[in-house]
């Protein structure tokens, strides 16, 4: 029982109107303690929302997802939003940085939703070990994309989560910005002992991961380790 | 976490999360503060008002007790007055005609002759102040200042009342018992007692005779005066004490000054429901930060109460705001109604009105704040990792419809509270409501309209200004409402005084008669019929008028019927009747029942006719027999006709008319109409009658309209007061909704800009967007405002309606002209940010 994250038989579906539209059709994986692990596939396979639920943030059609020995099907939304708390740490696309706050204030955001309210020594510490020690107390707006993705992850770590979801982290950055976050990623993940879940198009970014899982329509097609994927996405990947 | 550490989060988040717009709060609250300011003023001036009274309670009597009647005291009164003792001092006033020989001008006044000692307490204020002495130990006079700026009279001139002549010593500032408002409706002249011409109270014109008391002993005057009350009321005396002046001057007062505080509370409303709107859409735009707390871990309330932290600190910033801007306000409150004021109001701040109205705004505040917040409980974390989940708008759910109803419960609660009686409350908040409603539904139709079915062959700009005004997240509505409300208090103010004065007007046009003399003597008659005659002028009416009272109606007397609790007994039981008797019905008059009997022979009583509303209060049908009491000898009569009398008509009009040829022997007085068409022809013919009848008295109907017109310009500030606030709430709540549209607005010149277009052509398409929103919200106004006007012209004045297109136009056209104004200077700027700058900073 040391999953940090369990995916069984997995489904949702979409009502619109009397149509049905099934985006997720029984989807399992296991995750372990420091697994590291890319979802990828075409767009509108089911990558963010399959992200979502196990995360925790939406409620599946069928299926469980238990985090961290939790099985959410049962939790109302504010007991899963303590499970995030405790052990969930995020990455989007957009950044998705609080105007309004500073970026160490961003930083310190889920520590105080912990109920720890002087963390301003680890957010530091944070900020200075993404290389951003001088830009502590400036807003969103004062920062580049791939500063704010920095400050994002900082905001990721404070937590020392569990699990670490990311959903195109690099999707609005340039390629070279977009190593730099990765590579800043992945040692935060290695140091923390972090399990991550990694959304992507990035074949190259999948590959650093120890384990790919490729959705197409919604269902599984594949499930393998990265030097199996290179070789299956020559002949009609995406 | 620690519910202490969560609170702690809540309000330190709630404090960073406003930086950068803390402005824009201030902004959307201070729609708010005006509304408090309102409470706060008036509350605080009403308390002050009321310290006032209490403490000169003695100087709104001026004595300690009085005793008053419409006839002079009998022996009976004579001798309790008597046995009162203390210090008395008499007063007789009474209506008459002043004629002032230099200016050879007349009006009628009403005379008070004054003895010495009165007022006890207080003073009459004169200008000079000696005068207030001195017009006593001579023929000396003291006239209204307002009387004597209008007829030009100056300290030294002389006036003539009846057939005496005084000498003006000073005119008269401020008298107890008597404020300036009363003294439009009839000015007053002070003369000694002892110089009045006594023939002018013989032949019959009303007068009250008065005593006033001062006890230098300790008694307490209301166990004195108890007693006393029944053996007095028999004589038909009134009996008055301090206790009994002080109360009826704050029973009236309070409800006036509760009355304002419905206004103001209104404004209050009217502003809250854009500090609602405005955050609103304030919340809504901050979605994505609500969707990342919750992906680290909120809670659905701690998200919902960081934001009701911020709205409790916008509540706290404008109660502290109004409060500030309402105690300045109150130090203007005297000077506004100052002549309706019988006592100096000192300046004090009452705290009590200070934590009420901005306990009130605070309550108020968060409770409508609250209903936009609710939703916040429906953001998806899941607006994280997809833009476009607007989840904000989904249903409202039962605290929703509870807070709703907390909020509809405490407006009409406090309403009911703050009205002068519970009744007229729950009329005023069911009054609001549909208002506000018709304004919405009014305004979303025109909307509806001007895109359904734009003015043909538009331009793009036009198109383009008016779709503006449907921009996602707009508060066309919530300014409409406002800006619309404004519109229609003033405008149905205007409406309703046109046609009000038009109708007087009206009635004294052309053919109708516009000067009229009364009090005339029978044997004056003759006399008076030559000399207007002589003027050239025709006479148009001549009618004997006899008062009377009634002793019983249908075998009951109205002395038992009082007594008897179980009986409803009215003013109509109770009035002098001033009846007159003739042998047809006049064209103001028609019949509805029974048969019109136009003469009568001497046996069985009398057949008289009866105005309908009047026999419904007095519960008479045909048959019923009334007995009217004429100067002591009962008179019996029965019902014969029913009638109705159009009251508007500038004649004289009858409750009761005998057949012509019954009232021969009973004392009656005449009163005479004619027509002047000119202002120089009424003055010639009004100094001829004065000079050969000074008892006789007259009033021009230009008189009257003077009159009316000074009365509305003082109602007419309640309504202007009110407009004020609501249509600077309206255009305080237009600049939040520009700046919140700010970021929207920019973007949308930057697009512009790229297509294209001109700075020109942006900013006239946003000077369409203001101008059709000036225009739809200033329409949907007058056109509620015209209805209004229609139903009060119907209902209450029962006459045409009287618009005044010109001034409806000029107010139009300033609501229009201030949102132009209000709107381009909170947009500017806009079309001159570049497309770089809006990706980087606005938020
Ligand atoms: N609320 C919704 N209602 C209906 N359909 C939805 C909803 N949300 C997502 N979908 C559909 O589900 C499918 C999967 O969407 P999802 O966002 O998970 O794809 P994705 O793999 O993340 O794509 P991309 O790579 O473009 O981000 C899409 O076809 C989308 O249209
Ligand atoms: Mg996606």
């Amino acid at each position: 029982m040391n999953d940090v994250l369990r995916v069984s038989d997995l489904t949702k579906t979409y009502q619109s109107g009397s149509r049905s539209l099934t985006v997720l059709h029984d989807v399992s994986f296991q995750l372990e303690a420091g697994d590291t692990c890319a979802i990828v596939g075409p767009s509108g396979s089911g990558k963010t929302t399959l992200l979502g639920l196990c995360a925790g943030l939406d409620s599946p059609s069928g299926g469980s997802v238990t985090l961290c020995d939790r099985n959410l099907g049962p939790l109302s939304e504010d007991d899963r939003a303590r499970v995030r708390n405790m052990h969930v740490g995020f990455v989007f696309q957009s950044f998705r940085l609080i105007p309004t706050l500073t970026a160490i204030e961003n930083v310190m955001v889920p520590a105080e939703l912990q109920g720890r309210l002087d963390v301003k020594h680890e957010a530091e510490a944070l900020l200075k070990d993404v290389g951003l020690e001088d830009r502590f107390d400036h807003f969103p707006s004062q920062l580049s994309g791939g500063e704010q993705q920095r400050v994002a992850l900082a905001r990721a770590f404070i937590n020392r989560p569990a699990i670490l979801f990311a959903d195109e982290p690099t999707g609005n950055l340039d390629s070279e910005t977009g190593e730099h976050v990765v590579d800043i990623l992945f040692r935060l993940n290695r140091d923390a002992g972090t399990t991550l879940v990694l959304v992507t198009h990035d074949l190259e970014l999948a590959n650093k991961t120890n384990r790919v899982i490729r959705l197409k329509g919604g269902e599984v097609v594949s499930d393998s380790n990265p030097r199996e994927m290179a070789s299956a996405s020559m002949n009609g990947g995406d | 976490m620690e519910a202490t550490n969560m609170q702690r989060w809540m309000f330190r988040f709630a404090r960073r999360d406003t930086r950068g717009n803390r402005g824009r709060l201030a902004l959307f609250v201070s729609s708010m503060v005006l509304g408090v300011a309102a409470l706060v003023s008036i509350n605080s001036f009403g308390d002050n008002l009321r310290t006032a009274i209490d403490a000169e309670a003695q100087t709104l009597l001026g004595a300690d007790m009085s005793l008053e009647s419409s006839k002079p005291f009998s022996d009976n009164v004579e001798s309790i007055v008597d046995s009162l003792g203390g210090i008395q001092s008499r007063r007789t006033s009474f209506s008459s005609m002043a004629y002032f020989p230099r200016t050879a001008s007349s009006r009628l006044v009403t005379v008070r002759g004054n003895e010495a000692g009165y007022p006890f307490y207080g003073a009459i204020e004169t200008d000079p102040p000696e005068a207030a002495e001195q017009y006593l130990s001579g023929d000396g006079a003291l006239v209204d200042g307002t009387l004597m700026q209008q007829y030009g009279v100056v300290v030294g001139d002389s006036v003539k009342i009846g057939r005496s002549m005084y000498r003006v010593e000073g005119r008269l500032l401020q008298t107890p018992r008597e404020s300036a408002a009363i003294m439009l409706f009839s000015p007053r002249i002070y003369v000694p007692l002892a110089r009045v011409d006594t023939t002018l109270l013989a032949m019959g014109s009303r007068a009250d005779y008065e005593v006033y008391f001062r006890f230098e002993d300790e008694r307490d005057v209301e166990a004195t005066a108890e007693p006393l009350r029944e053996s007095l009321q028999e004589e038909r005396v009134g009996i008055d004490t301090v206790e009994e002046e002080r109360e009826n001057w704050d029973e009236a007062l309070t409800n006036l000054y509760r009355f304002l505080g419905l206004v103001g509370f209104t404004a209050l409303l009217l502003g809250s429901l854009g500090v609602a709107s405005s955050i609103s859409v304030y919340v809504r735009q901050r979605v994505q930060t609500i969707a990342v707390l919750r992906c680290y871990g909120a809670s659905t309330w701690s998200t919902v109460g960081v934001y009701l932290m911020q709205a409790l600190g916008m509540g706290l910033f404008g109660a502290l705001a109004g409060s500030v801007v309402g105690v300045s306000i109150q130090t203007l409150i005297p000077i506004i109604l100052g002549d309706f004021l019988p006592v100096d109001v000192s300046f004090n701040i009452s705290w009590p009105a200070v934590f009420m109205g901005s306990g009130i705004g605070l309550g108020v505040t968060i409770l409508f704040a609250l209903l936009p917040l609710l939703s916040l409980r429906n953001v998806s974390p899941l607006a994280a990792l997809r833009s476009g989940v607007d989840t904000t708008a989904l249903e409202k759910g039962w605290m929703w419809w509870a807070t709703a109803a907390v909020v509809g419960l405490g407006t009409t609660g406090f309403a009911m509270i703050q009205a002068p009686t519970p009744l007229m409350g729950l009329s005023y908040a069911g009054g609001i409501l549909v208002v506000f409603l018709l304004l919405a539904a009014t305004a979303k139709g025109v909307m509806w309209l001007l895109v359904r079915r734009p003015p043909i062959r538009t331009s793009y700009t036009i198109k383009q200004g008016i779709a503006n005004l449907h921009r996602p997240n707009n508060q066309t509505l919530m300014m409409v409402l406002a800006l619309g409300l404004g519109t229609f208090l003033v405008t149905t103010m205007l409406i309703s005084e046109q046609t009000l004065l038009g109708q007087i007007t009206v009635a004294g046009a052309e053919e109708r008669p516009n000067l009229i003399f009364f009090d005339i003597q029978p044997d004056q008659v003759d006399e008076l019929i030559a000399t207007v005659e002589q003027t050239g002028l025709p006479v148009m009416e001549d009618v004997p008028i006899v008062t009377m009272r009634i002793q019983s109606v249908k075998g009951l007397s109205v002395d038992e019927m009082r007594a008897d609790s179980t009986v409803r007994t009215s003013w109509a039981h109770r009035r002098e009747y001033r009846s007159t008797y003739r042998d047809r019905l006049t064209d103001s008059e028609t019949l509805l029942e029974g048969e019109f009997v136009g003469a009568h022979s001497g046996s069985g009583p009398i057949p008289v006719s009866v105005e309908v509303g009047v026999a419904s209060e007095l519960e008479v049908m045909i048959g019923d027999q009334i007995v009217f009491d004429i100067q002591g000898i009962p008179v019996e009569t029965e019902v014969a006709s029913l009638r109705e009398v159009d009251w508007r008509r500038m004649q004289t009009n009858f409750f009761v008319v005998f057949p012509d040829g019954t009232l021969d022997n009973a004392p009656a007085t005449h009163v005479v109409m004619t027509r002047a068409d000119s202002e120089e022809a009424s003055a010639l013919v009004q100094g001829a009658v004065i000079r050969s009848q000074p008892n006789v008295s007259s009033i021009d109907i230009s008189l009257v309209l003077s009159v009316f017109d000074a009365i509305f310009s003082r109602i007419g500030f309640v309504a202007r007061f009110m407009a004020l606030f609501s249509i600077s709430t309206g255009l305080i709540v237009l600049a939040g909704a520009v700046l919140i549209s700010r970021f929207q607005r920019i973007e949308e010149s930057v697009l512009l800009k790229t297509l294209g277009a001109s700075r020109k052509t942006v900013l006239r398409i946003m000077s369409v967007e203001y101008l059709v929103l000036g225009l739809v919200s200033s329409a949907t106004g007058v056109l509620l405002s015209v209805i209004a006007g229609w139903c009060i012209a119907r209902f209450v004045f029962a006459t045409e309606l009287i618009l005044a297109p010109g001034a409806i136009l000029t107010i139009m056209g300033v609501v229009i002209g201030l949102t132009l104004i209000i709107g381009h200077f909170n947009s500017r700027g806009v079309y001159d940010r570049s497309a770089l700058e809006v990706l980087r900073s606005e938020t």
